[in-house]
């Protein structure tokens, strides 16, 4: 396996261009987390015409709902969710210039597509080990939809946070390639 | 008659939830340590290290293992000479209302159609079984959603018998694929009527992880599907491997002339659960 590459977002067409499906990378900057409601919300406010509550252009979004931090601390446990759940509302927020999503499982035909269309890359990170990203993430802002709870927009700073990329824009799939490469049945 | 407090149950249930984010019960652990040294893809070594490395960091750091902390589940066997002094179900509540709020734990519980969070994990999942003697055994099973979302029921036609059985276990975890966080547990009930079948497939991921149905024939029934499903490739997360699930638990039941229920209850490597007698 070869090491891992490092980036740090804003990502540009270039950075992107380098990821190949399976590469493990390092990402050191910011991280903007939604799931669920908060694509919701988002997706409302474009079909309104307003403008979203962060620049989406070349940022990356992380599928996370943390647990809420103790007393002292920045954050909780803060692992992947499954992305498919996000699947209608990525390619319009592709399309607007987010260039990477971050979560665990596979994504639709139309997010692939659309990933290939805008030069964007989706990675995963190991699902169940929410403690141990959370000792990357060092330090955490609200952004918006404060009563969302668990589910708000924040904005977070991490440090050598870790994923491996399974889709990337040459059509690369990692769910795909790895499963065909250890099946026995047809 | 025994009596117990309702107050002694909500701190058990108070226990158990706190406990059960933290700890993972040992034969989960080994098996996953286990898994380490059969697992051919280099990638799927990785991925089983870093979950192993997770639970490390989770006990000694407090850091809930997953932060998915589940709705809560719980399998109640109530011995018959017991008496409580109040209701059991707002016990239980109450224990999880507190081991969600001081164990810092994600309430993860909402009202199905509009989506509002109710707050504080609650309302439980409580299923209650009258048993002999003078005991309550809580057995407590925070329950994430990406492995529950992949779990699947249906209704085969008895004709269908075992093969079809086999082939709709196998279906389920492949259609699963990396979503509910590989290595899994498959927990599999068979017969009943359609709630018991559920009922039983949740049961079955309470038994400890490699422990074999006591009927042969089920047993060899559960090692044939951990070997095919093993062989589909999907791999720790879904990347590629030789490691999809630990184990498989079947349980059975008798069932109608006419029907051949099948649960398949899917279940993620942060296979949290704990158990208190009181």
């Amino acid at each position: 396996m070869k090491g891992p590459v490092r980036i740090t977002p804003p990502l540009s067409d270039r950075d992107v261009e380098v990821l190949r499906a399976g590469d493990r990378v390092l990402i050191t900057g910011v991280l903007y987390t939604a799931r669920d409601q908060a694509h919701r919300r988002l997706y409302e406010l474009i079909e309104r015409g307003e403008e979203l509550p962060f620049d989406i252009k070349g940022q990356i979004i992380y599928y996370v709902g943390p647990t809420p931090p103790r007393p002292g601390r920045i954050i909780g446990s803060a692992g992947p969710t499954t992305s498919g759940r996000m699947d209608i509302y990525t390619p319009k927020l592709l399309e607007m210039g987010l260039k990477a999503t971050i979560g665990k499982g596979a994504r639709s035909r139309a997010v692939i597509e659309a990933m290939k269309r805008y030069r964007a890359v989706y990675m995963a990170c190991v699902g169940g080990t929410a403690a141990l990203i959370a000792k990357t993430i060092k330090k955490v802002d609200m952004v918006c939809y404060e009563d969302l709870g668990t589910e708000a927009i924040r904005r977070l700073e991490v440090e050598d946070f870790p994923a491996i990329v399974v889709n990337d824009i040459y059509g690369g799939d990692l769910f795909v390639q790895g499963v065909e490469r250890y099946r026995k049945v047809s | 008659m025994r009596r117990v407090s309702q107050k002694e149950i909500t701190e058990k249930v108070k226990d158990l939830c706190i406990e059960s984010a933290y700890v993972l019960e040992e034969d989960v652990v080994k098996a996953l340590e286990d898994a380490i040294g059969r697992e051919r893809s280099p990638l799927g070594r990785e991925v089983l290290k870093e979950i192993v490395r997770n639970l490390e960091i989770a006990r000694t750091d407090l850091l809930p293992m997953c932060q998915d902390t589940g709705i809560a589940v719980f399998f109640v066997d109530m011995g018959r000479e017991v008496m409580i002094d109040g209701s059991l179900e707002d016990a239980i509540d109450e224990g999880v209302r507190q081991g969600y709020r001081d164990g810092y734990l994600r309430k993860s519980v909402c009202h199905p159609i509009t989506r509002e969070n109710t707050g504080d994990n609650t309302p439980a999942i409580v299923h209650v079984s009258i048993v002999e003697g003078d005991r309550v055994t809580i057995r407590m099973a925070p329950k994430g959603a990406g492995s529950e979302n992949m779990s699947r029921l249906r209704m085969l036609k008895p004709s269908e018998g075992v093969e079809g059985i086999k082939g709709f276990v196998v279906e389920t975890v492949k259609e699963a694929g990396g979503n509910p966080c590989p290595p899994i547990i498959v927990g599999v009930g068979i017969g009943g009527s359609f709630e018991k079948s559920a009922i039983l497939a949740k049961k079955a991921l309470l038994r400890k992880i490699g422990s074999a149905n006591p009927d042969g024939s089920i047993a060899g029934l559960e090692r044939e599907l951990l070997e095919r499903i093993n062989m589909l490739g999907i791999g720790p997360m879904g990347f590629g491997g030789t490691t999809t699930a630990l184990a498989v638990h079947v349980e059975t039941f008798p069932c109608h002339i006419a029907s051949l229920p099948v649960a398949v209850n899917i279940q993620c490597h942060a296979a949290r659960h704990k158990e208190v007698v009181i």
